[in-house]
């Protein structure tokens, strides 16, 4: 059992990362899928996260939305324990009740999407808003038309996701998690399931995001030269740890470790 | 008196119910599929009558109640000329409205062998009925057979109406051990728990261990 | 050889109808109590808990695999054992309900599980709660594929309840047996009887499968 004594109930202090991955372990089984991590964000910074399959960059999404549980470690949100709570002076293992509260700050757009089906793109936006933070249905929807403006989508609002095509459900998608007003954003391959000629549509989004936002975000991607554009930092994993980091210029222009020169001439290749 | 000496006074009249009802299950079940298999081929018959007569033998049979045949079957038929024995009515009924339902689980289990399949048979020349017999059945079987799991318990469980038409069997002896000791949950619970038994540590442990065999045959293993 | 005897037929026929009435009552009354049930026990089975879940499950075999009309004989004589006396209605409404909770259950666990993993995802994401995942987003999904084993409970239903006839309910069979046994004439009254059944559980099915095709349309999945 690891000794949580060494874990601070809170982060305090001038520079408070609005993420932060504190000895973060995860795996399944046998299998170690994150070793150990370290990691910061700091509020509005846009972190890009690549690396070959298996290398945990997913995970690491997956566990800051909670959607997998941690093995070691804490990761920290806006200076709050986001998996574990204090009691009695030490960090323990959050209740779901907890749980639900810490993560209502994180946002979360999918790889297939996940719209609701039996939703219109105007209604898959106001359920959040209305049945989470009990908004009233005009100010739900006055929100949720200006993100479907913002998204380009605001024509098909009416529509439902099987009217739509993949780039169009995406930025629904996109327009849902917003209409949350979630602290830090995540982006889990939200390209990848997508027809080449429409994922100019998705990432032009983000790009305003990006630009008119001070939105934390977090971005797992195999579109490097997007990621290259628009990101403040990319991290690079291999087998679970952050082989190399820093400014898009400095890791894709000059990688330093032989584990990223390889990687990043693989994907050039490929393209 | 304690449930074991309850138990302990009216076994022998559980066992007997018990024979009666294994004797009626297999009856029927043999009959189900007999009929299922002859029904649901000439469903796929090219003949409109041929088809239109196994159609009218499964909606007659599907949509009304088990029950009702089985009062039809033995007070009715007489009338036509046809008496047969309580024991012989029984199972007959049971069968024939099984039967009914197992037609339409063999046509499905037919339709989804692959269109290749046939195509396969008929480029080598087979004839119908050997394509049918050789390539086409074995599929449709391994197809089937998880439905056919759910269908065997449905007629174990209907072979417990035929107590009412006075055939012995678990169910009545059950009633009559109710009627004369007035102990309804350890009369009616046992019989309970000797139908569940049956079911799923017997007849679904048999045709899940069918499914794996035939699957091993077929190579899907 | 036979004999049918129209006169006797019309006879009997207001007898039938009055007794159809407590039939489609019965088969309503009992599905209804089955599908909020049955609703009960699959959502019962998704607990973390797991002791609740392996009891739920076992008995939702249970009545599964065992016969209904022995179901009905223990409801309705088992009361009485123990001092609650049931009336015959009340006995056979408690028997079907459940039994067919059980059968429904299932049909709602396959409903629920055909719900990609995805959406589930999406709820977390939004952080909406369980109750509001359960009732906005996962069960409206898992009804258009339960339809269709719905509508053949509900036909099922309405085809089990001249078991009811056992503990004497005033429903069609009991009428059927009460007539022949009075008349000494079975021939009219059984096959009444069944036509009656064909009449209704025939158009039954064919509503239902239009039904689950409209419902279909109009939650937009299609």
């Amino acid at each position: 059992m690891e000794d949580m004594s060494q874990y601070p109930l809170e982060l305090t202090g001038p520079d408070v990362p609005m993420v932060r991955f504190m000895n973060v372990t995860k795996s399944y089984g046998a299998l170690t899928v994150l070793d150990s991590l370290d990691l910061d964000v700091s509020e509005g910074e846009m972190v890009t996260v690549i690396g070959p399959s298996g290398s945990g960059k997913t995970t690491v999404l997956r566990m800051l939305m909670t959607l997998e549980t941690i093995n070691g470690g804490v990761i920290y949100v806006d200076g709050k324990p986001l998996t574990h709570m204090g009691k009695n002076g030490v960090l323990v293992p959050a209740d779901p009740k907890y749980l639900r509260l810490a993560r209502s700050s994180i946002g979360m757009c999918f790889q297939h999407f996940n719209l609701f089906p039996h939703m219109t793109a105007l209604q898959n936006c106001i359920e959040g808003p209305m049945q989470v933070l009990g908004l009233p249905k005009n100010e739900a929807r006055e929100r949720s038309e200006e993100l479907l403006s913002m998204v380009g989508m605001i024509d098909k609002k009416d529509q439902h996701p099987s009217r739509l095509s993949g780039g169009q459900q995406q930025r629904v998608a996109i327009a849902r998690a917003l209409a949350m007003r979630p602290k830090v954003m995540l982006f889990d391959e939200v390209t990848s399931a997508l027809d080449p000629e429409v994922i100019g549509e998705v990432t032009g989004v983000i790009r305003k995001l990006v630009a008119e936002h001070n939105l934390t975000m977090l971005m797992v991607t195999h579109q490097m030269a997007f990621a290259r554009d628009i990101s403040d930092r990319v991290c690079f994993f291999y087998q679970g740890k952050i082989e190399e980091q820093g400014a898009p210029e400095s890791l894709f222009g000059n990688p330093q470790r032989e584990r990223t020169q390889q990687f990043l001439s693989a994907v050039k290749a490929a393209d | 008196m304690s449930y074991w000496e309850f138990l302990a006074q009216n076994a022998p009249r559980y066992l007997d119910g018990t024979l009666v009802t294994i004797a009626q299950f297999f009856l029927s079940a043999t009959l189900a599929i007999l009929v299922a298999l002859t029904a649901g081929l000439m469903k796929m018959s090219r003949n409109a009558a041929v088809r239109w007569t196994a159609g009218t033998y499964i909606e007659i049979f599907r949509g009304t109640s088990l029950l009702i045949q089985l009062y039809w079957i033995f007070f009715v038929l007489p009338l036509f000329g046809l008496t047969l024995d309580k024991f012989y009515a029984g199972f007959v009924a049971v069968g024939l409205n099984l039967g009914a339902y197992g037609a339409e689980l063999v046509r499905g289990g037919i339709q989804s062998v692959p269109k290749g399949q046939w195509e396969a048979a008929y480029a080598i020349s087979m004839s119908p009925a050997k394509r049918m017999y050789r390539i086409i059945l074995p599929q449709a079987f391994l197809n089937m057979l998880p439905p056919w799991g759910n269908l065997m318990i449905e007629l174990l469980k209907a072979t417990a109406l035929v107590s009412l038409i006075s055939v012995t069997d678990l169910m009545f002896e059950a009633k009559q051990i109710n009627g004369s000791t007035f102990l309804s949950a350890q009369a009616f619970g046992t019989a309970l728990i000797i139908y569940y038994i049956f079911a799923r540590l017997i007849v679904t442990p048999f045709m899940r261990w069918l499914e794996r065999v035939m699957a091993r045959k077929m190579g899907r293993a | 050889m036979f004999d049918w005897r129209w006169d006797f037929a019309f006879e009997i026929l207001p007898r039938f109808l009055q007794a159809m009435l407590n039939t489609l009552a019965a088969a309503g009354v009992g599905y209804g109590i089955a599908v909020v049930l049955g609703l009960v026990f699959a959502l019962a089975q998704r607990t973390p808990s797991r002791i609740v879940t392996i009891v739920v499950r076992e008995c939702v075999e249970f009545i599964r695999s065992t016969p209904l009309v022995l179901q009905i004989f223990f409801v309705f004589f088992v009361g009485p054992q123990f001092g609650i006396r049931l009336s015959p209605w009340v006995a056979g409404m408690i028997a079907i309900g459940l039994h067919y909770s059980a059968y429904l259950s299932e049909v709602y666990r396959g409903g629920l599980d055909s719900v990609p993993k995805g959406q589930w995802e999406a709820c977390t994401a939004l952080n909406l709660s369980t109750t509001k995942t359960y009732f906005r987003v996962i069960i409206p999904q898992a009804l258009p594929p339960s339809l269709a084993g719905m509508g053949n409970y509900l036909v099922g239903i309405f085809k089990d309840t001249p078991m009811l006839s056992v503990i004497g309910v005033a429903e069609l069979m009991q009428a059927a047996n009460g007539i022949g046994g009075s008349h000494y004439r079975y021939l009219e009254p059984y096959t009444m009887v069944g036509i009656i059944f064909l009449a209704i559980s025939l158009p039954a099915a064919g509503l239902i499968r239009v039904f689950e095709a409209w419902m279909r349309k109009k939650l937009g999945m299609n």
